[in-house]
């Protein structure tokens, strides 16, 4: 069968999946603050006011009426836990936790309760809710507005963790992770939104745990997550400028983690690079350099070199944000230093 | 309630300070000169300025997103603020913090915050410092109606009730967070009758009137400094710009836009002062100008002043990695 693509924004993949599986699924909701905006204002009742601060989810309350689309108060550990709750007991919540960096506010929601649930229950307890998010820096929003963060949830056992790159993968993984029956946080690029891309109609699948293999090539292999996948993409270009041929590795998810494809690429290629945007320390960037070390060993014929924003909160004033985030300068150079 | 007149003019100044700093934030912000996004306090002044009117540099206040307010009424520098919003070296943070976390901790101005309730707990923490210590400081929470939903908001309402915490919550309800409706995102009638649940005072004023904040923050923050223990203020404004810069506000009608410049604070005050003869038009024209000069010149110094080098991105941050580890693997 083919099916038809169009051009669509990383913004509009996004919109679209939630509201092919709102159609698809009358349990799925979407909850958080400001989805659909304006709540009780008569002339913004049935249309909603923002659409989310960014307008990722915006006319879906047109479609699904307020029952589906919640706006809630400023209270993130209560709508976050109700969404665990309402996982727990029949629904399938999608609750948008507006910038990561607000995850201490409800982290024990997310954590202790939904991480936990299926396990300590023996089993028998499915929490199939997702976690929108948005993360990355580059708008100037400075220390609390700015941050990844997406190690963080990696590091925790019970959490699916996935971050597209592109609108075809946004669109994928998000219906995926809404039909997981686990909680799954699905972190989204600020700085991706207004990116475009080839984007089937109807609905498919990104299976979640599974690396895309972006640009394929024999001297290097770049892994690469979320908005880093660009940088790396961009930096191969220029390194196939000079006669190297970088392999980039878009990792998509970061739990469960695609060993596999790493690992392939690097018995290609002999050689590693990571860029993440990510702070550098017990992240997920250590944990592919980890990876490699210890399951990929014979293959590396050069250190594994790590590309990856300083171990500082995000600065506000532009060139120190522009030091903060990795470039593809900088990723050309640790390349260079491989070869 | 009688006002010296030095103090009258304090409130004024204050008042119009805040509002034309906004009105220039604005005009920067579109014109492109400002990085990342701002929100405003015009239309609000009357609290802040009210407020802080019964404050020194010693006592503390917390702030959030919409600081700008706060700062000036709490005495921080306009020059270095707004060299702080073009993210330059010489600002009140060297230009790391921007608008949202604008601090100056030896006014002590413990922080605007990209948190909404991440003050509150933080206040407490200065009440208590102050209280331990046997000094009569005052610490100020300042708060959204968005705010009163947060855990942390209660939290620490309760704390301070039970400590007796030298901490007022100021609460500035402007009708909405973000476009939601505090109708909506409230269940309660008003947000002062939660006091109750702590035991402690709550009062709701009238938060375009600076005279009446004036009153109630006077008597809130003099009880607090006699070791009674916290007040909760609720105090009605409205905010004359959007969200942040950029909102389209949809979710207002421009009738309900109009209705909020009939009770402008700042013309408030002027009616009130003149028809009582307590100040004269040609004082209160002389502060609005040297106001505007001092904006102009705060302009002025934040463009010509240059930014940070790139390398300040690693100081200033609890544990460090010498420069030389930081080429790729920081
Ligand atoms: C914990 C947290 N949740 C959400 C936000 C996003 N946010 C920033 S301001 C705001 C609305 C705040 O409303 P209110 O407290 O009434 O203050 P106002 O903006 O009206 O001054 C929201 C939801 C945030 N910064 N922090
Ligand atoms: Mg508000």
């Amino acid at each position: 069968m083919v099916v038809a693509t169009r051009v669509l924004s990383y913004r509009q993949a996004i919109n679209e999946a939630l509201r092919l599986e709102m159609r698809r699924d009358p349990t799925v909701i979407l909850m958080g603050e400001d989805v659909a905006g304006g709540a009780t204002v008569e002339h913004v009742e049935q249309e909603g006011a923002w659409g989310g601060p960014l307008g990722v989810t915006k006319s879906l309350v047109s479609e699904f009426g307020r029952r589906r689309v919640l706006d809630t108060p400023i209270s993130e550990a209560a709508f976050i836990g109700a969404a665990v709750g309402a996982a727990v007991t029949g629904l399938r919540p999608v609750a948008e936790l507006m910038f990561v960096d607000f995850f201490g506010v409800c982290m024990d929601q997310i954590f202790n309760q939904g991480a936990k649930l299926r396990y300590m229950f023996g089993g028998k307890a499915k929490v199939p809710m997702v976690i929108r998010t948005m993360i990355g820096a580059g708008f100037g929003a400075a220390g609390q507005h700015s941050g990844c963060h997406y190690s963080v949830f990696a590091h925790m056992p019970g959490l699916k963790a996935v971050a597209p790159a592109t609108p075809y993968d946004a669109k994928g993984l998000l219906i995926a992770a809404i039909r997981d029956d686990d909680p799954v946080l699905f972190f989204e690029h600020k700085m991706l939104y207004d990116t475009t891309g080839e984007v089937p109609e109807g609905d498919y699948v990104v299976p979640i745990g599974k690396a895309d293999v972006k640009r394929e090539g024999n001297d290097v292999t770049i892994v690469a997550i979320s908005r880093m996948v660009h940088v790396a993409l961009e930096a191969a270009a220029r390194l196939a400028a000079d006669g190297i041929d970088a392999e980039v590795v878009d990792l998509r998810s970061l739990s469960p983690l695609d060993e596999e494809t790493v690992l392939r690429s690097l018995a290609k290629t002999r050689r590693l690079v990571v860029v993440d945007e990510d702070n550098p320390r017990c992240s997920i960037a250590a944990d592919i350099a980890a990876l490699a070390v210890d399951k990929g060993f014979d293959s590396l014929d050069a250190p594994v070199k790590l590309v990856t924003a300083p171990h500082t909160p995000v600065p506000f004033s532009p060139p120190l944000e522009q030091y903060y985030v990795p470039s593809p300068e900088r990723v050309v150079a640790a390349v260079r230093e491989l070869l | 309630m009688e006002i010296p007149r030095e103090r009258l003019l304090w409130l004024y100044e204050r008042m119009v300070l805040i509002r034309a700093f906004e009105d220039r934030v604005a005009q920067l912000f579109a014109a492109g000169k400002l990085p990342g996004f701002v929100h405003l306090y015009a239309g609000e002044e009357a609290i802040a300025v009210g407020v802080c009117a019964h404050l020194t540099d010693r006592d503390f206040i917390t702030s959030t997103h919409r600081g700008h307010g706060h700062c000036i009424a709490k005495g921080v520098d306009v020059r270095a603020m707004m060299t702080e919003l073009y993210g330059k070296a010489t600002g009140v943070c060297k230009g790391k913090g921007g608008s949202m976390h604008i601090a100056d901790v030896d006014k002590g101005m413990l922080g605007a915050n990209g948190i909404v309730g991440g003050g509150p707990p933080i206040a407490c923490g200065a009440g208590l410092t102050a209280k331990t210590l046997g000094t009569d400081q005052v610490a100020v929470y300042f708060f959204g109606d968005g705010a009163a939903e947060q855990g942390t908001t209660h939290e620490a309402m309760n704390l301070a009730a039970i400590w007796k915490l030298p901490v007022v919550f100021v609460c500035e309800n402007n009708l909405y967070a973000e476009s939601t409706p505090w109708t909506y995102h409230c269940a309660a009638p008003d947000i002062a009758s939660r006091a109750a649940a702590y035991d402690m005072p709550g009062v709701l004023v009238d938060g375009t009137d600076v005279f009446a904040v004036y009153e109630a923050a006077g008597e809130a923050i003099a009880r607090a400094r006699r070791g009674e223990g916290p007040t909760l203020l609720e105090c009605r404004a409205f905010r004359y710009y959007g969200h942040f810069q950029g909102d389209a506000v949809t979710y207002r009608t421009p009738e309900e836009e109009a209705s909020y410049r009939q009770r402008d604070p700042i013309q408030r005050f002027r009616q009130a002062v003149l028809s009582q003869g307590l100040l004269g038009e040609d004082e209160l024209d002389a502060v609005d100008a040297a106001v505007k000069d001092r904006i102009e010149e705060a302009v002025r110094f934040a463009e010509t002043s240059p930014y940070p080098p790139p390398e300040e991105c690693l100081t200033d941050v609890y544990v460090s990695y010498p420069v030389e580890q930081l080429a790729f693997r920081h």
